[in-house]
């Protein structure tokens, strides 16, 4: 990021400060339903210094870690079985679509049910979010790759293995990356659903607790706050990624 | 590069079935010998078969009729023996010219010093040295082309097929790859098999032009062209070229989509 893209940010960040603060201001809104900036800051540098964050945030990064893993690997294999058999589409898709169509929060109690309030539910409720969008975008970028190309590929004898591996993968990565941007802010939404539905630890527990028998709104905030970040962190490894990986083309 | 290659394929025949409508009837018992280390030229009309032809030289399509051997071994599947130039360049764009050029080796298996040992000998032959590191993207498509030549050259192929390789090119940038395309086959020795629209073309590079029928295809005549090597553009005004472009034209049926 160049120095003027980094003032742009900085600019727009003060601009959203300010306006929140303009709204508690004016609004005259009480510390439990909307507190000040600086409270949550004041809040946020605590909870972080005392340990009460740190092992919800943990709890819930490896939560997404797993999730994200176990939904993409299925995401790109079911994904490239989908562009390349008519037939793994035609017996798949419905069953993806319509898992894809009921909401993950009328799914979250049954799963909790199912794998328990641990690490496991939380997995599949991540995996199963996370899964839709890589499985489509490794299909379209599957399809989309060149039939000129394969051809050329197969006219130098190469086998199933290197036309996958040099030619299927590089030319689908645009493709699967930005299902991967969509994965990775799903799999936060996956998780925090996830601890809604039954958990011990995380950050979306964590909500729950400030806004009820703790009743702390401003940790309640600066809850918040970290699942943002969380989320924008997570994207910016992507991204990064995504630059390593594609560059210049 | 080895003077064996001479490809003879016998009686091809080859239908494309297509869903909701009738088989298409491509290629209807073409017979063809191309002796090692000549210059064939094949002409034709739109659509009489002339890429499909190709590809069954190729290994890439098998015909439903028909054979096609190389020294006699029958070509069954992608050969190392038959190098194919598509109409388009076909550089993966990720890879820089060197990296594509040198791709038929890596999938062959050859260790990396080895690929770049063959990788300048195979730049120098088509005048690439200078652009190894760049991407197909920043390359012209004159460019583009002789990487793709190159990478057809990477393993050695008896035979070069090359299916209307220059046709996206300007008419300026074409005759020159016309020239670089016979110093090359001096070079190599190799036997040649050139798909093409243009008879000027047809008639500077070939022994024999060979005028196809159209579409099943078939051979309508072969054309000889008597003239003696090396040939340059200046060769292109002669009076044999005159009189051989005539007998072309009189034996590509009056369908008027070949110039």
């Amino acid at each position: 990021m160049n120095r003027n893209a980094a003032a742009s940010v900085a600019i727009s960040f003060a601009a959203f400060l300010a306006v929140w603060k303009l709204v508690v201001v004016v609004g005259g809104y009480p510390l439990f339903i909307l507190p000040p900036p600086e409270v949550v800051a004041e809040r946020f540098v605590q909870a972080w210094g005392d340990g009460v964050m740190t092992p919800h945030a943990l709890t819930t990064l490896q939560e997404i870690a797993l999730g994200f893993i176990v939904g993409a690997g299925a995401g790109l294999a079911i994904g490239y079985g989908l562009a390349r058999s008519a037939l793994v589409e035609r017996l798949v898709s419905p069953y993806i679509v319509a898992a894809q169509a009921t909401p993950i929060l009328a799914l979250a109690p049954l799963l909790a049910l199912w794998f328990g309030p641990g690490l496991a539910s939380k997995v599949v409720i991540c995996g199963l979010i996370v899964f839709f969008p890589i499985a489509v975008s490794t299909m379209v970028g599957i399809r989309s790759v060149d039939a000129g190309l394969l051809e050329m590929a197969r006219s130098f004898r190469a086998t199933r293995r290197q036309v996958l591996l040099t030619l299927e993968i590089p030319a689908a990565l645009p493709s699967i990356l930005g299902g991967m941007r969509v994965g990775v802010t799903l799999a936060v939404v996956g998780a925090i659903v996830g601890e809604w539905a039954g958990a011990q630890q995380g950050l979306g527990l964590l909500v729950n607790l400030a806004r009820g028998s703790l009743f702390d709104i401003p940790l309640m905030f600066a809850t918040l706050v970290t699942i943002a970040l969380l989320g924008i962190a997570l994207y910016l490894v992507v991204v990064v990624l995504e630059r390593r990986l594609v560059g210049v083309r | 590069m080895t003077s064996a290659g001479r490809l003879l394929a016998t009686d091809i025949s080859v239908r494309f079935r297509i869903a909701h409508a009738p088989a298409v009837e491509a290629l209807d018992g073409f017979s063809l010998a191309v002796e090692r280390g000549e210059v064939v030229a094949i002409i034709g009309p739109n659509g009489c078969g002339k890429s499909t032809l190709l590809r069954v030289a190729a290994g890439l399509l098998t015909p439903q009729r028909g054979s096609v051997t190389l020294d006699d071994r029958p070509i069954t599947g992608p050969d190392p023996r038959v190098g194919l130039v598509f109409q388009e360049p076909r550089l993966l764009p990720w890879r820089s010219v060197a990296d594509n050029v040198t791709y038929p080796l890596e999938l062959a298996g050859w260790p990396r010093e080895r690929r770049d040992e063959r990788l300048a000998r195979l730049l120098d032959l088509v005048g690439l040295s200078d652009s190894a590191g760049a991407r197909p993207s920043q390359l012209s498509g004159g460019l583009r082309q002789r990487a793709a030549i190159a990478r057809t050259l990477a393993l050695e192929p008896e035979v070069l097929l090359l299916d209307e390789p220059f046709s996206a090119l300007d008419a300026l940038t074409r005759e020159r790859f016309n020239i670089e395309l016979l110093e090359l086959w001096e070079r190599t020795g190799s036997t040649i098999v050139i798909v093409t629209h243009s008879i000027p073309e047809a008639i500077l590079l070939a022994d024999r032009v060979v005028v196809m029928t159209p579409r099943p295809g078939r051979v309508a005549a072969i054309v000889p062209i008597l003239a003696p090597r090396p040939r340059s553009l200046d060769f292109l005004d002669g009076a044999i070229v005159s009189r051989a472009a005539t007998e072309i034209r009189a034996h590509l049926q009056p369908t008027g989509e070949a110039a």
